[in-house]
Protein backbone atom coordinates (compact mmCIF):
# COMPACT_ATOMS: atom_id res chain seq x y z
CA UNK A 1 0.00 0.00 0.00
CA UNK A 2 3.41 2.33 0.06
CA UNK A 3 3.74 4.95 -2.94
CA UNK A 4 -0.61 5.26 -3.28
CA UNK A 5 0.31 9.02 -3.76
CA UNK A 6 2.06 8.09 -6.69
CA UNK A 7 -1.04 6.73 -8.92
CA UNK A 8 -3.20 8.69 -10.94
CA UNK A 9 -6.73 9.93 -9.68
CA UNK A 10 -8.23 7.82 -11.68
CA UNK A 11 -6.03 4.75 -10.70
CA UNK A 12 -7.06 6.23 -6.87
CA UNK A 13 -10.44 6.29 -7.61
CA UNK A 14 -10.40 2.62 -9.29
CA UNK A 15 -8.97 1.72 -5.91
CA UNK A 16 -10.64 2.92 -3.37
CA UNK A 17 -14.26 2.06 -5.30
CA UNK A 18 -13.16 -1.90 -6.16
CA UNK A 19 -12.20 -2.00 -2.18
CA UNK A 20 -8.18 -2.07 -2.86
CA UNK A 21 -7.39 0.71 -0.56
CA UNK A 22 -9.34 2.91 1.86
CA UNK A 23 -9.61 6.45 1.69
CA UNK A 24 -7.76 6.69 5.18
CA UNK A 25 -5.43 4.79 3.33
CA UNK A 26 -4.96 7.10 0.72
CA UNK A 27 -4.81 10.30 2.46
CA UNK A 28 -2.50 8.76 4.61
CA UNK A 29 0.02 8.47 2.00
CA UNK A 30 -0.69 11.52 0.73
CA UNK A 31 -0.37 13.48 4.18
CA UNK A 32 2.42 11.27 4.62
CA UNK A 33 3.83 12.50 0.91
CA UNK A 34 3.32 16.10 2.37
CA UNK A 35 5.59 15.45 5.85
CA UNK A 36 8.50 14.65 2.88
CA UNK A 37 8.41 17.09 0.89
CA UNK A 38 6.21 20.27 1.72
CA UNK A 39 9.06 21.87 4.07
CA UNK A 40 11.18 21.75 0.64
CA UNK A 41 8.42 22.73 -1.76
CA UNK A 42 6.42 25.32 0.25
CA UNK A 43 3.23 24.61 -2.04
CA UNK A 44 0.32 24.78 0.54
CA UNK A 45 -1.10 27.37 2.82
CA UNK A 46 -3.12 25.11 4.98
CA UNK A 47 -3.84 21.75 5.52
CA UNK A 48 -5.82 20.34 8.36
CA UNK A 49 -4.83 16.92 8.81
CA UNK A 50 -7.95 16.47 11.46
CA UNK A 51 -10.67 17.43 8.63
CA UNK A 52 -8.87 15.26 5.64
CA UNK A 53 -9.12 12.46 7.37
CA UNK A 54 -12.50 12.87 8.84
CA UNK A 55 -13.13 12.99 5.27
CA UNK A 56 -11.80 9.93 4.19
CA UNK A 57 -13.62 8.10 7.30
CA UNK A 58 -16.96 9.16 6.23
CA UNK A 59 -16.16 8.32 2.61
CA UNK A 60 -14.94 4.97 4.31
CA UNK A 61 -18.44 4.70 5.80
CA UNK A 62 -20.13 5.44 2.87
CA UNK A 63 -18.43 2.85 0.71
CA UNK A 64 -19.20 0.80 3.67
CA UNK A 65 -22.63 0.96 3.34
CA UNK A 66 -22.90 0.50 0.01
CA UNK A 67 -24.05 3.75 -1.06
CA UNK A 68 -23.28 5.11 -4.95
CA UNK A 69 -20.10 6.67 -4.86
CA UNK A 70 -19.26 9.86 -6.89
CA UNK A 71 -16.44 10.18 -9.56
CA UNK A 72 -14.06 12.25 -7.65
CA UNK A 73 -14.70 9.42 -4.47
CA UNK A 74 -11.00 8.31 -2.63
CA UNK A 75 -9.26 11.40 -4.80
CA UNK A 76 -7.40 14.10 -2.69
CA UNK A 77 -7.56 17.45 -4.42
CA UNK A 78 -5.79 20.78 -3.61
CA UNK A 79 -7.65 23.92 -3.81
CA UNK A 80 -5.96 27.25 -5.15
CA UNK A 81 -6.22 29.72 -2.08
CA UNK A 82 -8.11 32.19 -3.96
CA UNK A 83 -11.63 30.26 -3.97
CA UNK A 84 -13.79 29.55 -1.29
CA UNK A 85 -13.98 26.98 0.85
CA UNK A 86 -16.75 27.05 3.77
CA UNK A 87 -14.58 26.77 7.55
CA UNK A 88 -11.69 27.07 6.04
CA UNK A 89 -9.39 29.83 5.60
CA UNK A 90 -9.20 31.42 2.18
CA UNK A 91 -6.69 34.55 1.66
CA UNK A 92 -6.07 34.88 -1.54
CA UNK A 93 -2.20 35.11 -0.45
CA UNK A 94 -2.63 38.35 0.87
CA UNK A 95 -2.64 40.38 4.04
CA UNK A 96 -5.78 41.81 3.74
CA UNK A 97 -7.29 38.33 4.07
CA UNK A 98 -4.92 37.01 6.51
CA UNK A 99 -7.89 35.16 8.61
CA UNK A 100 -10.97 35.00 6.66
CA UNK A 101 -12.53 31.93 6.81
CA UNK A 102 -15.77 31.73 3.87
CA UNK A 103 -19.18 31.18 5.46
CA UNK A 104 -20.00 29.72 2.14
CA UNK A 105 -18.35 27.15 -0.70
CA UNK A 106 -17.42 28.31 -3.96
CA UNK A 107 -19.79 26.68 -6.66
CA UNK A 108 -17.02 24.12 -7.80
CA UNK A 109 -16.68 22.99 -4.11
CA UNK A 110 -20.20 21.85 -3.26
CA UNK A 111 -19.75 20.08 -6.85
CA UNK A 112 -16.22 18.38 -6.07
CA UNK A 113 -17.75 17.41 -2.44
CA UNK A 114 -20.83 16.50 -3.78
CA UNK A 115 -18.87 13.71 -6.41
CA UNK A 116 -17.46 12.67 -2.78
CA UNK A 117 -13.97 14.39 -3.59
CA UNK A 118 -11.89 14.93 -0.50
CA UNK A 119 -10.73 18.84 0.04
CA UNK A 120 -7.10 18.26 0.90
CA UNK A 121 -5.38 21.93 0.94
CA UNK A 122 -5.47 24.87 -0.12
CA UNK A 123 -2.61 25.70 -2.13
CA UNK A 124 -0.52 28.73 -2.67
CA UNK A 125 -0.61 31.66 -5.09
CA UNK A 126 0.50 34.91 -5.94
CA UNK A 127 -1.63 37.16 -4.49
CA UNK A 128 -5.14 37.74 -5.84
CA UNK A 129 -3.98 35.54 -8.90
CA UNK A 130 -1.97 38.62 -9.72
CA UNK A 131 1.90 37.51 -11.26
CA UNK A 132 3.40 34.32 -13.30
CA UNK A 133 5.69 33.13 -10.65
CA UNK A 134 3.93 32.64 -6.98
CA UNK A 135 6.43 35.09 -5.71
CA UNK A 136 3.78 37.18 -5.34
CA UNK A 137 2.32 35.06 -2.31
CA UNK A 138 1.78 37.36 0.97
CA UNK A 139 3.04 33.68 2.39
CA UNK A 140 5.69 32.05 1.31
CA UNK A 141 7.63 31.57 -2.27
CA UNK A 142 6.33 27.95 -3.77
CA UNK A 143 9.81 26.17 -4.84
CA UNK A 144 9.54 24.13 -8.48
CA UNK A 145 9.74 20.41 -8.05
CA UNK A 146 12.27 20.15 -10.92
CA UNK A 147 14.37 22.01 -9.27
CA UNK A 148 14.31 24.12 -6.07
CA UNK A 149 16.03 27.06 -6.93
CA UNK A 150 13.09 28.03 -9.53
CA UNK A 151 9.78 29.17 -9.75
CA UNK A 152 6.68 26.65 -9.91
CA UNK A 153 5.49 29.45 -12.48
CA UNK A 154 2.21 31.17 -11.58
CA UNK A 155 -0.57 32.01 -10.29
CA UNK A 156 -1.55 29.13 -9.52
CA UNK A 157 2.06 27.83 -8.83
CA UNK A 158 1.18 26.27 -5.57
CA UNK A 159 -1.43 23.44 -6.89
CA UNK A 160 0.73 22.89 -10.26
CA UNK A 161 3.70 22.35 -7.51
CA UNK A 162 1.58 19.88 -5.40
CA UNK A 163 0.71 17.82 -8.02
CA UNK A 164 4.24 18.01 -9.36
CA UNK A 165 5.58 16.74 -6.33
CA UNK A 166 2.67 13.92 -5.62
CA UNK A 167 0.82 16.00 -2.70
CA UNK A 168 -2.24 15.62 -4.62
CA UNK A 169 -3.34 13.95 -7.84
CA UNK A 170 -5.68 16.63 -8.59
CA UNK A 171 -5.77 20.35 -8.08
CA UNK A 172 -8.17 23.71 -8.93
CA UNK A 173 -6.50 26.18 -10.40
CA UNK A 174 -7.84 29.51 -11.63
CA UNK A 175 -6.53 31.47 -15.23
CA UNK A 176 -7.25 34.73 -16.16
CA UNK A 177 -3.94 35.30 -18.19
CA UNK A 178 -2.69 32.23 -18.21
CA UNK A 179 -1.98 31.08 -14.52
CA UNK A 180 -3.45 27.74 -14.74
CA UNK A 181 -1.37 26.76 -18.41
CA UNK A 182 2.10 28.17 -17.30
CA UNK A 183 2.22 26.81 -13.96
CA UNK A 184 1.43 23.10 -15.36
CA UNK A 185 3.62 23.64 -18.29
CA UNK A 186 6.77 24.88 -15.74
CA UNK A 187 6.35 21.79 -13.81
CA UNK A 188 5.31 19.04 -16.27
CA UNK A 189 1.45 18.53 -16.05
CA UNK A 190 -1.58 19.19 -17.58
CA UNK A 191 -3.62 22.19 -16.79
CA UNK A 192 -6.95 23.07 -18.45
CA UNK A 193 -8.32 26.82 -19.19
CA UNK A 194 -12.06 26.15 -20.04
CA UNK A 195 -14.24 28.52 -22.25
CA UNK A 196 -15.20 31.59 -20.44
CA UNK A 197 -18.34 30.50 -18.82
CA UNK A 198 -17.89 26.61 -18.78
CA UNK A 199 -17.35 26.64 -15.24
CA UNK A 200 -19.46 28.91 -12.22
CA UNK A 201 -16.99 31.70 -10.86
CA UNK A 202 -19.15 31.81 -7.70
CA UNK A 203 -17.10 31.86 -5.15
CA UNK A 204 -14.16 32.07 -6.84
CA UNK A 205 -12.22 35.56 -5.45
CA UNK A 206 -12.75 37.71 -8.61
CA UNK A 207 -9.58 39.65 -9.98
CA UNK A 208 -10.64 40.19 -13.87
CA UNK A 209 -13.99 39.33 -14.05
CA UNK A 210 -14.09 39.00 -18.21
CA UNK A 211 -11.68 36.99 -17.94
CA UNK A 212 -11.26 34.66 -15.14
CA UNK A 213 -12.11 30.69 -15.09
CA UNK A 214 -11.60 28.42 -12.86
CA UNK A 215 -9.94 24.84 -14.18
CA UNK A 216 -7.91 21.56 -13.43
CA UNK A 217 -4.50 20.66 -13.20
CA UNK A 218 -3.33 16.68 -13.09
CA UNK A 219 -0.26 14.85 -13.68
CA UNK A 220 -2.10 13.23 -16.99
CA UNK A 221 -4.66 14.19 -19.40
CA UNK A 222 -7.74 11.60 -17.91
CA UNK A 223 -7.28 13.63 -14.36
CA UNK A 224 -8.28 16.82 -15.99
CA UNK A 225 -11.16 15.37 -17.64
CA UNK A 226 -12.66 13.77 -14.94
CA UNK A 227 -12.12 16.80 -12.58
CA UNK A 228 -13.74 19.04 -15.74
CA UNK A 229 -16.59 16.40 -15.78
CA UNK A 230 -17.84 17.36 -12.38
CA UNK A 231 -17.04 21.40 -11.85
CA UNK A 232 -18.40 22.81 -15.28
CA UNK A 233 -22.18 23.49 -16.07
CA UNK A 234 -25.08 26.14 -15.53
CA UNK A 235 -24.84 27.88 -11.90
CA UNK A 236 -27.61 30.11 -11.29
CA UNK A 237 -25.42 32.40 -9.11
CA UNK A 238 -22.71 32.90 -11.90
CA UNK A 239 -25.21 34.97 -14.44
CA UNK A 240 -22.16 34.23 -16.73
CA UNK A 241 -22.36 31.06 -16.71
CA UNK A 242 -23.67 29.07 -19.95
CA UNK A 243 -26.15 26.40 -19.97
CA UNK A 244 -25.14 23.85 -21.76
CA UNK A 245 -25.21 20.61 -21.30
CA UNK A 246 -21.78 19.30 -19.64
CA UNK A 247 -20.85 15.91 -21.75
CA UNK A 248 -18.43 12.86 -19.55
CA UNK A 249 -15.42 14.62 -20.75
CA UNK A 250 -13.83 11.28 -19.88
CA UNK A 251 -15.21 9.62 -23.03
CA UNK A 252 -13.79 12.35 -25.38
CA UNK A 253 -10.33 10.41 -24.54
CA UNK A 254 -11.23 7.57 -26.98
CA UNK A 255 -12.09 9.66 -29.81
CA UNK A 256 -10.17 9.73 -32.62
CA UNK A 257 -8.15 12.63 -34.11
CA UNK A 258 -7.25 11.06 -37.30
CA UNK A 259 -8.08 13.88 -40.02
CA UNK A 260 -8.21 17.00 -37.96
CA UNK A 261 -5.67 20.00 -39.50
CA UNK A 262 -4.29 22.09 -37.16
CA UNK A 263 -2.20 25.50 -37.21
CA UNK A 264 1.11 26.28 -35.80
CA UNK A 265 0.91 30.33 -35.25
CA UNK A 266 3.98 31.83 -36.84
CA UNK A 267 3.80 34.69 -34.30
CA UNK A 268 4.07 31.75 -31.29
CA UNK A 269 7.49 30.34 -32.87
CA UNK A 270 9.50 33.85 -32.76
CA UNK A 271 13.42 34.03 -33.47
CA UNK A 272 13.95 34.86 -29.77
CA UNK A 273 12.11 31.09 -28.56
CA UNK A 274 15.04 28.65 -27.31
CA UNK A 275 15.85 25.87 -29.00
CA UNK A 276 14.72 23.43 -26.62
CA UNK A 277 10.71 24.75 -26.64
CA UNK A 278 11.19 25.18 -30.73
CA UNK A 279 12.69 21.31 -31.16
CA UNK A 280 9.66 20.08 -28.40
CA UNK A 281 7.29 21.82 -30.58
CA UNK A 282 9.07 20.35 -33.66
CA UNK A 283 8.41 16.62 -32.24
CA UNK A 284 4.93 17.14 -31.21
CA UNK A 285 3.89 18.19 -34.67
CA UNK A 286 6.03 14.82 -35.87
CA UNK A 287 3.91 13.11 -33.50
CA UNK A 288 0.44 14.62 -34.46
CA UNK A 289 1.28 13.93 -37.85
CA UNK A 290 1.97 10.62 -37.70
CA UNK A 291 -1.23 10.21 -35.72
CA UNK A 292 -2.92 11.22 -38.57
CA UNK A 293 -3.59 15.08 -38.19
CA UNK A 294 -1.71 17.70 -40.28
CA UNK A 295 0.00 20.71 -39.11
CA UNK A 296 -0.24 23.82 -41.14
CA UNK A 297 1.47 27.44 -40.24
CA UNK A 298 -1.57 30.04 -39.81
CA UNK A 299 -1.48 33.99 -38.81
CA UNK A 300 -2.74 35.50 -35.87
CA UNK A 301 -1.30 39.19 -36.60
CA UNK A 302 -2.14 41.28 -33.46
CA UNK A 303 -0.68 38.80 -31.36
CA UNK A 304 1.90 41.27 -30.64
CA UNK A 305 -0.88 43.66 -28.91
CA UNK A 306 -2.08 40.94 -26.89
CA UNK A 307 0.07 41.50 -23.54
CA UNK A 308 -0.97 45.40 -23.58
CA UNK A 309 -4.46 44.42 -24.24
CA UNK A 310 -4.62 41.89 -21.40
CA UNK A 311 -2.76 44.31 -19.01
CA UNK A 312 -5.00 46.76 -19.79
CA UNK A 313 -8.28 45.38 -19.11
CA UNK A 314 -7.57 42.77 -16.32
CA UNK A 315 -5.87 45.78 -14.47
CA UNK A 316 -8.87 48.32 -14.97
CA UNK A 317 -11.14 45.51 -13.80
CA UNK A 318 -8.98 44.30 -11.22
CA UNK A 319 -8.92 47.74 -9.65
CA UNK A 320 -13.07 47.76 -10.12
CA UNK A 321 -13.10 44.03 -8.40
CA UNK A 322 -10.83 45.04 -5.57
CA UNK A 323 -12.50 48.18 -4.53
CA UNK A 324 -14.39 45.93 -2.05
CA UNK A 325 -11.86 45.63 0.18
CA UNK A 326 -11.92 48.54 2.26
CA UNK A 327 -11.75 46.47 6.15
CA UNK A 328 -15.38 47.13 6.59
CA UNK A 329 -17.30 43.70 6.57
CA UNK A 330 -14.06 41.21 7.01
CA UNK A 331 -10.45 40.83 6.30
CA UNK A 332 -7.75 43.52 7.93
CA UNK A 333 -8.67 47.13 8.63
CA UNK A 334 -5.66 49.17 10.28
CA UNK A 335 -4.76 49.64 13.46
CA UNK A 336 -3.22 52.77 13.08
CA UNK A 337 -4.77 56.45 14.20
CA UNK A 338 -6.76 57.80 11.72
CA UNK A 339 -8.35 61.35 11.45
CA UNK A 340 -11.31 59.57 9.19
CA UNK A 341 -12.93 57.24 6.97
CA UNK A 342 -11.34 58.07 3.70
CA UNK A 343 -8.20 57.54 5.67
CA UNK A 344 -9.07 54.04 7.26
CA UNK A 345 -9.82 52.60 3.82
CA UNK A 346 -6.22 54.00 2.64
CA UNK A 347 -4.26 52.83 5.39
CA UNK A 348 -5.91 49.29 5.31
CA UNK A 349 -5.44 48.91 1.71
CA UNK A 350 -1.42 49.80 1.87
CA UNK A 351 -1.24 47.66 4.74
CA UNK A 352 -2.94 44.75 3.30
CA UNK A 353 -2.03 44.80 -0.37
CA UNK A 354 1.94 43.58 -1.74
CA UNK A 355 3.30 45.81 -4.10
CA UNK A 356 2.30 44.06 -7.37
CA UNK A 357 -1.47 44.06 -5.93
CA UNK A 358 -0.97 47.58 -5.84
CA UNK A 359 0.68 48.53 -9.20
CA UNK A 360 -1.92 46.78 -11.10
CA UNK A 361 -4.77 48.35 -8.88
CA UNK A 362 -2.98 51.65 -10.24
CA UNK A 363 -2.04 51.00 -13.51
CA UNK A 364 -6.30 49.88 -13.72
CA UNK A 365 -7.22 53.26 -12.40
CA UNK A 366 -4.87 54.94 -14.45
CA UNK A 367 -6.31 53.31 -17.35
CA UNK A 368 -10.43 54.07 -15.90
CA UNK A 369 -9.27 57.54 -14.62
CA UNK A 370 -10.91 60.99 -16.70
CA UNK A 371 -9.06 61.66 -19.37
CA UNK A 372 -6.72 58.14 -19.94
CA UNK A 373 -10.22 56.49 -20.41
CA UNK A 374 -10.82 56.27 -24.53
CA UNK A 375 -6.29 55.79 -24.61
CA UNK A 376 -6.25 53.26 -22.78
CA UNK A 377 -9.48 51.33 -21.77
CA UNK A 378 -11.93 51.71 -24.34
CA UNK A 379 -8.85 51.11 -27.03
CA UNK A 380 -7.76 47.70 -25.21
CA UNK A 381 -11.54 46.48 -25.91
CA UNK A 382 -11.35 47.39 -29.53
CA UNK A 383 -8.01 45.87 -29.93
CA UNK A 384 -9.32 42.65 -27.71
CA UNK A 385 -11.96 42.51 -30.55
CA UNK A 386 -9.47 42.35 -33.36
CA UNK A 387 -7.38 39.12 -30.98
CA UNK A 388 -10.26 37.33 -30.96
CA UNK A 389 -11.50 38.09 -34.93
CA UNK A 390 -7.78 36.58 -35.39
CA UNK A 391 -8.64 33.44 -33.67
CA UNK A 392 -11.46 33.27 -35.86
CA UNK A 393 -10.31 33.82 -39.17
CA UNK A 394 -8.16 30.48 -37.74
CA UNK A 395 -10.66 28.82 -37.13
CA UNK A 396 -12.20 28.69 -40.61
CA UNK A 397 -9.37 26.65 -41.86
CA UNK A 398 -7.99 24.87 -38.59
CA UNK A 399 -9.63 22.31 -36.37
CA UNK A 400 -7.50 23.88 -33.20
CA UNK A 401 -4.08 25.59 -32.52
CA UNK A 402 -1.23 24.14 -31.08
CA UNK A 403 1.37 26.57 -29.75
CA UNK A 404 4.05 27.35 -26.63
CA UNK A 405 2.40 27.48 -23.79
CA UNK A 406 5.21 29.97 -22.58
CA UNK A 407 8.18 31.13 -23.83
CA UNK A 408 10.52 30.10 -21.08
CA UNK A 409 10.86 27.25 -19.36
CA UNK A 410 11.17 27.92 -15.49
CA UNK A 411 13.21 31.23 -14.26
CA UNK A 412 15.00 31.82 -11.29
CA UNK A 413 13.46 32.56 -8.23
CA UNK A 414 14.47 36.51 -8.37
CA UNK A 415 15.28 36.77 -11.68
CA UNK A 416 12.05 38.57 -12.53
CA UNK A 417 10.63 40.38 -9.49
CA UNK A 418 12.00 43.20 -9.35
CA UNK A 419 11.38 44.27 -12.99
CA UNK A 420 7.44 43.51 -13.72
CA UNK A 421 7.29 44.51 -17.29
CA UNK A 422 9.89 41.76 -18.23
CA UNK A 423 7.68 39.27 -16.13
CA UNK A 424 4.22 40.44 -17.63
CA UNK A 425 6.05 40.14 -21.41
CA UNK A 426 6.56 36.48 -20.61
CA UNK A 427 2.76 35.91 -20.98
CA UNK A 428 2.99 36.94 -24.37
CA UNK A 429 1.38 33.07 -25.43
CA UNK A 430 -1.63 32.63 -22.79
CA UNK A 431 -3.02 35.85 -22.32
CA UNK A 432 -4.59 35.79 -25.98
CA UNK A 433 -6.85 32.90 -24.80
CA UNK A 434 -8.56 34.89 -22.35
CA UNK A 435 -9.22 37.94 -24.29
CA UNK A 436 -10.92 35.73 -26.61
CA UNK A 437 -12.83 33.51 -24.17
CA UNK A 438 -11.61 30.29 -25.84
CA UNK A 439 -10.47 27.09 -24.02
CA UNK A 440 -6.76 25.77 -23.88
CA UNK A 441 -5.13 22.93 -22.46
CA UNK A 442 -1.58 22.87 -21.92
CA UNK A 443 0.39 19.70 -21.79
CA UNK A 444 3.75 17.80 -21.19
CA UNK A 445 5.98 17.79 -24.16
CA UNK A 446 9.34 17.50 -23.19
CA UNK A 447 12.45 18.77 -21.13
CA UNK A 448 14.59 21.42 -21.75
CA UNK A 449 18.84 20.61 -21.63
CA UNK A 450 18.37 21.15 -17.79
CA UNK A 451 15.56 19.51 -17.18
CA UNK A 452 13.24 21.45 -16.78
CA UNK A 453 9.78 20.72 -18.12
CA UNK A 454 8.17 22.35 -21.77
CA UNK A 455 4.26 22.96 -22.21
CA UNK A 456 2.42 22.76 -25.30
CA UNK A 457 -1.52 24.31 -25.16
CA UNK A 458 -3.62 22.94 -27.36
CA UNK A 459 -6.53 26.11 -27.83
CA UNK A 460 -10.02 25.31 -29.27
CA UNK A 461 -12.90 27.27 -30.16
CA UNK A 462 -15.58 27.78 -27.27
CA UNK A 463 -17.03 24.91 -25.77
CA UNK A 464 -14.66 22.12 -27.33
CA UNK A 465 -12.91 21.00 -24.81
CA UNK A 466 -13.21 17.22 -25.56
CA UNK A 467 -11.63 18.21 -28.86
CA UNK A 468 -8.58 19.02 -26.55
CA UNK A 469 -8.82 16.22 -24.42
CA UNK A 470 -8.98 13.93 -27.51
CA UNK A 471 -5.49 15.43 -29.16
CA UNK A 472 -3.86 15.42 -25.77
CA UNK A 473 -4.85 11.94 -24.81
CA UNK A 474 -3.61 10.89 -28.60
CA UNK A 475 -0.13 12.49 -27.75
CA UNK A 476 0.02 11.47 -24.31
CA UNK A 477 -0.84 7.33 -24.77
CA UNK A 478 2.63 7.76 -27.09
CA UNK A 479 4.81 9.34 -24.72
CA UNK A 480 5.83 9.02 -21.45
CA UNK A 481 6.79 12.85 -20.05
CA UNK A 482 4.05 13.04 -17.86
CA UNK A 483 4.83 9.63 -16.11
CA UNK A 484 8.32 11.18 -15.03
CA UNK A 485 8.90 12.38 -11.44
CA UNK A 486 10.96 15.16 -10.45
CA UNK A 487 13.99 14.23 -7.97
CA UNK A 488 13.67 16.02 -4.68
CA UNK A 489 16.83 16.35 -2.99
CA UNK B 1 5.18 59.46 -14.46
CA UNK B 2 5.20 62.84 -12.58
CA UNK B 3 5.12 62.58 -8.36
CA UNK B 4 1.76 64.58 -8.62
CA UNK B 5 0.22 62.02 -10.93
CA UNK B 6 1.26 59.49 -9.21
CA UNK B 7 0.05 60.92 -5.97
CA UNK B 8 -3.31 61.27 -8.08
CA UNK B 9 -4.15 58.00 -8.72
CA UNK B 10 -3.29 56.60 -5.61
CA UNK B 11 -5.52 58.84 -3.70
CA UNK B 12 -8.29 57.56 -6.31
CA UNK B 13 -7.22 53.81 -5.38
CA UNK B 14 -7.45 54.55 -2.07
CA UNK B 15 -3.72 53.44 -1.06
CA UNK B 16 -1.25 55.24 0.62
CA UNK B 17 2.41 55.04 -0.54
CA UNK B 18 5.41 56.03 1.25
CA UNK B 19 8.03 58.50 0.16
CA UNK B 20 10.37 55.53 -0.90
CA UNK B 21 7.52 53.93 -2.79
CA UNK B 22 6.19 57.08 -4.81
CA UNK B 23 9.74 56.46 -6.11
CA UNK B 24 9.90 53.00 -7.00
CA UNK B 25 6.18 53.29 -8.46
CA UNK B 26 6.36 55.68 -10.29
CA UNK B 27 9.04 54.61 -12.31
CA UNK B 28 7.55 51.26 -12.43
CA UNK B 29 4.16 52.96 -13.86
CA UNK B 30 5.76 54.81 -16.32
CA UNK B 31 7.33 51.43 -17.95
CA UNK B 32 4.51 49.71 -17.78
CA UNK B 33 1.98 52.45 -18.63
CA UNK B 34 4.18 53.45 -21.95
CA UNK B 35 4.43 49.77 -22.83
CA UNK B 36 0.27 49.81 -22.83
CA UNK B 37 0.56 53.10 -25.08
CA UNK B 38 1.97 50.01 -27.80
CA UNK B 39 -1.97 50.44 -28.47
CA UNK B 40 -2.01 53.73 -30.03
CA UNK B 41 0.08 52.18 -33.12
CA UNK B 42 -3.19 50.31 -34.25
CA UNK B 43 -6.14 51.74 -36.04
CA UNK B 44 -9.72 50.60 -34.30
CA UNK B 45 -11.47 53.58 -35.99
CA UNK B 46 -14.56 51.17 -36.98
CA UNK B 47 -14.46 48.58 -34.15
CA UNK B 48 -16.77 48.09 -31.55
CA UNK B 49 -14.93 47.93 -28.15
CA UNK B 50 -15.44 44.29 -26.81
CA UNK B 51 -15.97 44.04 -22.86
CA UNK B 52 -16.91 39.92 -22.94
CA UNK B 53 -15.26 37.54 -24.78
CA UNK B 54 -18.84 35.88 -25.47
CA UNK B 55 -21.98 37.61 -26.20
CA UNK B 56 -24.43 36.60 -23.16
CA UNK B 57 -27.29 38.30 -22.86
CA UNK B 58 -28.69 39.51 -19.49
CA UNK B 59 -29.65 36.58 -17.63
CA UNK B 60 -33.01 36.73 -16.12
CA UNK B 61 -34.00 34.38 -13.51
CA UNK B 62 -37.17 34.32 -10.66
CA UNK B 63 -35.97 36.23 -7.47
CA UNK B 64 -37.44 33.32 -5.24
CA UNK B 65 -37.05 33.74 -1.41
CA UNK B 66 -33.65 32.30 -0.28
CA UNK B 67 -32.68 31.83 3.09
CA UNK B 68 -30.07 34.72 4.02
CA UNK B 69 -26.58 34.06 5.35
CA UNK B 70 -27.42 33.61 8.92
CA UNK B 71 -26.62 37.22 11.23
CA UNK B 72 -24.12 35.09 12.68
CA UNK B 73 -22.09 33.99 10.08
CA UNK B 74 -21.73 37.43 8.25
CA UNK B 75 -20.40 38.86 11.05
CA UNK B 76 -17.57 36.30 11.92
CA UNK B 77 -14.90 37.89 10.14
CA UNK B 78 -16.03 41.68 10.83
CA UNK B 79 -13.14 43.59 11.78
CA UNK B 80 -14.72 45.56 14.45
CA UNK B 81 -18.41 44.72 15.62
CA UNK B 82 -20.45 47.11 17.86
CA UNK B 83 -20.48 46.61 22.22
CA UNK B 84 -23.44 43.74 22.08
CA UNK B 85 -22.17 41.87 18.48
CA UNK B 86 -24.65 42.73 16.67
CA UNK B 87 -23.93 45.01 13.59
CA UNK B 88 -20.73 46.05 11.99
CA UNK B 89 -18.56 48.66 14.19
CA UNK B 90 -17.06 51.39 11.31
CA UNK B 91 -15.08 54.41 11.94
CA UNK B 92 -16.86 57.96 12.21
CA UNK B 93 -18.08 58.72 8.24
CA UNK B 94 -18.64 62.45 8.78
CA UNK B 95 -15.83 64.51 10.07
CA UNK B 96 -12.28 64.14 11.37
CA UNK B 97 -11.97 61.83 14.19
CA UNK B 98 -10.27 63.20 17.72
CA UNK B 99 -7.64 60.78 18.91
CA UNK B 100 -9.25 59.30 21.30
CA UNK B 101 -11.80 57.56 18.93
CA UNK B 102 -9.20 56.38 16.67
CA UNK B 103 -8.69 53.13 18.51
CA UNK B 104 -10.22 51.08 15.62
CA UNK B 105 -9.26 47.50 15.00
CA UNK B 106 -9.79 46.06 18.02
CA UNK B 107 -13.24 43.69 18.44
CA UNK B 108 -15.94 44.90 19.92
CA UNK B 109 -16.45 43.65 23.43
Amino acid sequence: MSELWKLTSGDLHERFTSGAASAVEIVESHLDRADQVEAKIDAILTLDRDHVLAQAKALDAKREKGEPLGMLAGIPIGIKDNICTEGIKTTAGSRILESFVPPYNAHVIDKILAADGIIFAKTNLDEFAMGSSCENSAFKVTKNPWDLTRVPGGSSGGSAAAVAAGIVPLALGTDTGGSIRQPASFCGLVGMKPTYGRVSRYGALAFASSLDQIGPISKDVAGSARLLSVIAGKDPNDGTSIDQEVPDYREALEEEMFGLTLGLPKEYMSDSLPSSIREAVDDVVLTLEALGTSVRAIDLPHTEYAVATYYVVANSEASSNLARYDGMHYGHRTKAPIKNLAESFSRTRSEGFGDEVKRRIMTGTHALSSGYYDAYYLKALKVRRKIREDFETAFEDVDAVIAPTSPVTAFKIGEKIDDPLSMYLTDILTVAVNLAGLPALSLPVGFSGEGLPIGLQIIGQPFEEELLLTLAQGYQVETDHHKKWPQIP
Amino acid sequence: MKREDVEHVAHLARIQLSEEELQTFGAQLESILGYMEKLGELNTDDVEPMPYAVDVKNAYRDNPDHSPLPRDAALKNAPQLDPEGKFFAVPKVIGEISPNQGKSGEAGS
